[in-house]
């Protein structure tokens, strides 16, 4: 299955956006249209439904477990325990939350940092050069993409249990090194981003193939490196089914997987339920994602437009 | 397929200078392997050696008498009759068919919104929108199955607020519609980035001319923004729909608070996961997990067909 949009309009609109940003102040009409308060109130809906799960949340990690059941959930009630609550889930059962954190950070670092070096290899490959088999890489990613992960899952498993990789971080990080979808978008970033001409120059004074990639096409690739890294860091520190089938030992989990093994503790027979750690230990593993997709708005937001496209 | 002004977004284009360029044949070489190898290495140890390796499990089959023998088409044969597994296939196709229209329709239609320009604090709108996305499954999940909740959730609070008695929304009859809804609010923004995206590189040229026509908004809508973005949208199903056939997540979480409503074999996937790790079926899990896969691959195929049609 393919997937690619074409590529060629986006140079257009790297182009020509200086020009609308412009115009902006000075025209009505199309570039600056009359505000409409009523569609902003309709978006506006969608706007409340999207927030208030993460307002809920936000609200419900200050409060003690007691006032959990006690009190209005969209509401704060009862002693303000945020702080208390941080404490606990930091150091409750040892403080394993802080060994279940530099787990996630260890396979975000590892799987997403070289998944987006792979991906930034084979796209760039891809698109600057003409090899034997080339066709055949094609066909053989996007045919692969289109089976379900689980399919993969199991034999995958006892692959890896036979290689005595299970219950090992290498379990986790190896299937995190491959992103087709990062390849797509680097792929079509890299068509667009570097000239041909560059290359060939840089070809013509003989500098070596390796040299000419880290030194010309690299820094050239920036916002589409960023947006695969984030996309790709997005998943692994979501990913929740890998480690879910890989690993045994609570040691090695990724945040996670220690979360849902809190609230499961609940339910197990004398376990103690622990739903105020639950709640802010979920308000602790989101805030690093969300702190970076706010601070690199600029750079996502234009290599996705580059890419017009999802995985 | 034939392409219509605006050149809509087109299903199947692939960046392919040298189809182009036939200038550049003369510089081909293996020297573009130094660069794909590496990734081609792990994608066959990760994806190849595991398919093949299912394909062969799904033959093979661990028997009390005799221990691991072939037996051909024996667990396919068996999967086209197990009611278990048809059960767990007709549930993800109504999740399928009721969730996927709801969520892209939404976020299409927050994507024209955005692209209208006529809402006040429109960047605001688009990251707020975006947000859920960044949430971890297990997290959506739990927050909303906590919300869900009778004792301590939204639910609760509200029958005990108003003396009333609403549906459990973990409750069998329930637990459908609510798991649609943590996946439409998982991913609206999601798709909603992806139409945007899509929409912000239609040329505003055409917006103006269109415009200047005393075309209405909807007429600019029906007639130049919804085709020009028909390629984002083809890709947005495919992907909601391979999605939907994989769902276990959001299922699998949920099924410590609503042990009732979800069975082991709520989804193929939880069908597949449930045979091999507490079965220890692995041959019979590997055939599950390549059903699935070969019917989301024709439906895939169908939908970008469909899509493809339409188009011309």
């Amino acid at each position: 299955m393919s997937v690619a949009v074409e590529p060629s309009r986006t140079a257009g609109k790297r182009t020509s956006k200086p020009g609308y940003v412009r115009m902006k102040s000075t025209r009505r009409g199309v570039d600056n249209p009359r505000r409409s308060v009523l569609l902003t109130l309709l978006t506006g809906v969608i706007l409340i439904y999207s927030l208030i799960p993460l307002v809920w949340l936000l609200i419900n990690s200050s409060k003690t477990q007691e006032s959990l059941f006690s009190s209005f959930g969209l509401w704060f009630s009862g002693d303000f325990a945020l702080f208390s609550n941080i404490g606990d889930t930091l150091s409750y059962d040892g403080g394993i939350f802080g060994r279940w954190f530099l787990n996630t950070v260890l396979y975000v670092v590892a799987g997403a940092g070289g998944a987006t070096f792979l991906a930034v290899l084979g796209g760039y490959a891809l698109a600057k050069f003409s090899f034997p088999g080339k066709k055949a890489v094609f066909a053989v990613v996007i045919g692969a993409v289109a089976v379900p992960g689980t399919a993969l899952a199991v034999p995958t498993f006892l692959m890896f249990s036979e290689m005595g990789l299970t219950n090992t971080p290498w379990a986790v990080i190896i299937p995190s090194l491959i992103s087709p979808f990062g390849l797509y978008l680097m792929w079509t970033f890299a068509s667009e981003a570097i000239p041909a001409e560059l290359l060939e120059s840089a070809r013509m004074d003989g500098a070596g193939e390796f040299r000419t990639f880290f030194q010309i096409s690299l820094p050239l690739l920036g916002p589409g490196i960023v947006t695969v890294l984030l996309f790709t860091m997005v998943a692994t520190w979501n990913n929740y089914f890998l480690p879910l089938i890989m690993l045994k030992d609570p040691d090695w989990y990724p945040l996670t997987l220690g979360l849902n093994a809190w609230n499961n503790q609940a339910s197990t027979v004398g376990g103690d339920a622990i739903y105020n750690l639950v709640i802010t230990g979920a308000l602790l593993t989101i805030l690093p994602l969300i702190a970076a997709f706010l601070l690199l708005q600029r750079y996502w937001q234009s290599g996705l437009s580059a890419g017009a496209v999802k995985e | 397929m034939t392409t219509a002004s605006p050149p809509p977004a087109v299903l199947g284009t692939q960046p392919e200078p040298a189809a182009r360029a036939p200038r550049r044949t003369r510089t081909r070489s293996w020297s573009g392997w130094l660069f794909i190898g590496p990734f081609m290495a792990v994608f066959a140890l990760v994806f190849l050696a595991p398919i093949a390796y299912s394909i062969y499990l799904s033959f093979f089959r661990n028997q009390l008498v005799g221990g691991n023998g072939f037996v051909g088409l024996a667990n396919y044969a068996q999967v086209l009759q197990d009611s278990q597994f048809w059960s767990s296939l007709i549930r993800v196709v109504l999740f399928l068919a009721v969730q996927v229209p709801v969520m892209l329709l939404i976020a299409l239609l927050v994507a024209l919104a955005l692209d209208s320009g006529r809402l006040y604090g429109k960047s605001f709108f688009r990251i707020s929108i975006f947000l859920p996305y960044a949430v971890p499954a297990v997290v959506a999940s739990l927050m909303w199955g906590f919300m869900y909740g009778t004792r301590f959730g939204l639910v609760g609070n509200i029958n005990s607020a108003f003396g009333i008695n609403l549906p459990n929304p973990l409750s069998p009859d329930l637990i459908l519609a609510s798991i649609g809804n943590i996946v439409t609010w998982e991913f609206i923004g999601y798709n909603m980035l992806i139409f945007y995206s899509a929409l912000s590189v239609i040329p505003k040229s055409l917006h103006e001319a269109a415009e200047i026509d005393g075309a209405s908004q909807f007429r600019l809508v029906t007639a130049i923004k919804l085709p020009a973005i028909r390629g984002a949208m083809v890709v947005a199903s495919i992907f909601s729909v391979i999605g939907s056939f994989q769902l276990f997540n959001e299922p699998a979480i949920l099924q410590s608070l609503a042990p009732n409503s979800i069975s082991t074999y709520f989804t193929p996937n939880l069908y597949a996961y449930s045979l091999s790790f507490s079965g220890q079926q692995y041959n019979y899990s590997a055939t599950v997990a390549i059903v699935m896969g070969i019917i989301t691959m024709v439906i895939a195929y169908a939908v970008q067909l469909r899509g493809m049609r339409k188009e011309s």
